[in-house]
């Protein structure tokens, strides 16, 4: 089937899709965004984190046929242009960021989260953050990008 | 495979009458594990994202009718005032990405004795409405509902279209036992609802038998015993959690021994009942 969906704000439609495959395939595999990443396809890892119509879903359950017509933001999608995004930036400064696979899925939903709660406490932050599993950083560098990522885009 | 996508509620009916063997699709959170591990390999997959009804909740007739697309994320922002025990439930599913897509529509439709929001809706009264294209709408009681496990009262030609809980006249808790606080499918777990105005109150548990089920005897127990004018006597409250401990028939798996389970109902009954009840006193002395 043909599956036509806005990503990043363009147009985009991937054809021969099958009816199974999920949304985050069609991303990596078909529409070249390989920040998305795929480490468990069941739910359970968060690297494949992406805004559905503004919502932060996992794209591993998402079947591809139910996009069609719909809004997809990627991480490839958070910074404008050569400009990082400050949730971005501070993953970088912080060293929040080791082998980096479980980075995409957590800059989104640490975004999401910013953008509904622009000062959250050290538990909203982890409650928020619950769903995204990281094998190197220890979480704590983590933590401390997004508290300084809250401050920044609240000093703008 | 076929790709089914019905935008209003009667032609998803129809497609779910002439293709009874399709699955249905909505926030994809079970059906999605299970074709990306290919444990399953549905002849089509009907999506409901489109019927957009099912994303509605409303009070009606007295009751909080609320759709099966409706996502656990919403239950916790708009339903805690009616619905706390499904709100409190609801906020220990997964994860936050998980909350956003998945429902309790579907988590009927997958009647896992583990699912999260059965022991709530047992606990509260609440009636599952479905329909089929040939013979209309049903409501099942949500004791009824649960048949096996993993199995309930759906019949193949029928769509899950609402729940309909009573808003709550009295405190609720719903409490999991899990290895840590996000992303764990229950140990055990259990709800509690006071009804004050009928004297009675109501239980629901999650992953101690193969379906969800109520404790009966516990609930009749309380039925007979409780001054509902007086503090809870710790006598009582050992009674009830033990009746509903008896009322647990688990399995020892990877997550927890049988023996394991039973106990923790145990526990989780008096002290959910104990809450509750220090709420109730708290409301009347106020
Ligand atoms: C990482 C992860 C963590 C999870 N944690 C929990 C947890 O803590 N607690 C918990 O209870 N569950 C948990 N789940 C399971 C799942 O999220 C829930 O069961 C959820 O309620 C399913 O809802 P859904 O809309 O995504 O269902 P879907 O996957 O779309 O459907 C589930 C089942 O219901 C059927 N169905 C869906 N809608 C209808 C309808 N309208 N009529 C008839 N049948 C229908 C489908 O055919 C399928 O059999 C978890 C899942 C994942 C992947
Ligand atoms: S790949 Fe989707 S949650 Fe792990
Ligand atoms: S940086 Fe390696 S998994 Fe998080």
């Amino acid at each position: 089937m043909r599956v036509s969906f806005v990503v990043n704000g363009r147009e985009e439609s991937a054809d021969d899709v099958w009816e199974g495959e999920s949304l985050l395939y069609v991303l990596r595999e078909r529409l070249g965004l390989p920040g998305s990443k795929n480490a468990c396809e069941q739910g359970e890892c968060g690297s494949c984190t992406v805004y559905l119509d503004g919502v932060p879903v996992c794209a591993c359950l998402v079947a591809a046929g139910q996009v069609e017509g719909r809004r997809v933001r990627t991480v490839e999608g958070l910074a404008e242009g050569d400009r990082l995004d400050p949730v971005q930036e501070a993953f970088v400064e912080c060293g929040a960021v080791q082998c980096g696979f479980c980075t995409p899925g957590l800059i989104v939903q640490a975004h999401d989260l910013l953008e509904r709660r622009p000062r959250p406490s050290d538990a909203e932050i982890r409650e928020a953050l619950a769903g995204n599993l990281c094998r190197c950083t220890g979480y704590e560098k983590i933590l401390d990008a997004v508290r300084l990522a809250a401050s920044r885009k609240e000093a703008r | 495979m076929d790709f089914l996508r019905p935008t209003t509620w009667e032609e998803a009916l129809a497609a779910k009458a002439d293709q009874p063997e399709s699955v249905p699709i909505q926030g994809g959170t079970d059906v999605m594990v299970e074709i990306n591990f290919d444990v399953r390999r549905p002849p089509a997959l009907l999506d409901l994202n489109q019927v957009a009804e099912l994303r509605e909740w409303s009070m009606t007739g007295g009751l909080c009718r609320v759709g099966a697309g409706v996502p656990y994320a919403v239950v916790v922002d708009e339903l805690g005032g009616p619905l706390p025990g499904l709100a409190q439930a609801s906020r220990t599913v997964g994860s936050p990405q998980i909350r956003n897509r998945g429902t309790v529509g579907g988590n009927l439709g997958a009647a896992s004795p583990a699912g999260d929001s059965h022991p709530p809706l047992l606990a509260a009264g609440a009636a599952v409405e479905v329909e089929s294209r040939e013979r209309g709408v049903r409501m099942i009681p949500a004791a009824e509902f649960y048949r096996g496990v993993k199995r309930s009262a759906l019949e193949p030609d029928e769509l899950i279209r609402a729940v309909h809980v009573p808003p709550a006249t009295g405190p609720q808790y719903f409490s999991k036992v899990g290895t840590r606080n996000a992303m764990v499918i229950a140990v055990c777990s259990f709800a509690i609802a006071l009804h004050p105005g009928e004297r009675r109150v109501g239980t629901g548990l999650g992953s101690a038998a193969p379906t969800p089920r109520r404790a009966l005897e516990a609930e009749e127990l309380l039925a007979a015993e409780l001054d509902w004018e007086a503090p809870l006597t710790p006598a009582l409250a050992r009674r009830f959690g033990e009746l509903c401990a008896r009322a647990a028939a688990p399995i020892d798996d990877v997550r927890g021994t049988a023996a394991y389970r039973v106990h923790a109902i145990g526990v989780l009954a008096r002290r959910t009942l104990a809450w509750a009840w220090n709420d109730h006193l708290e409301k009347r002395a106020a």
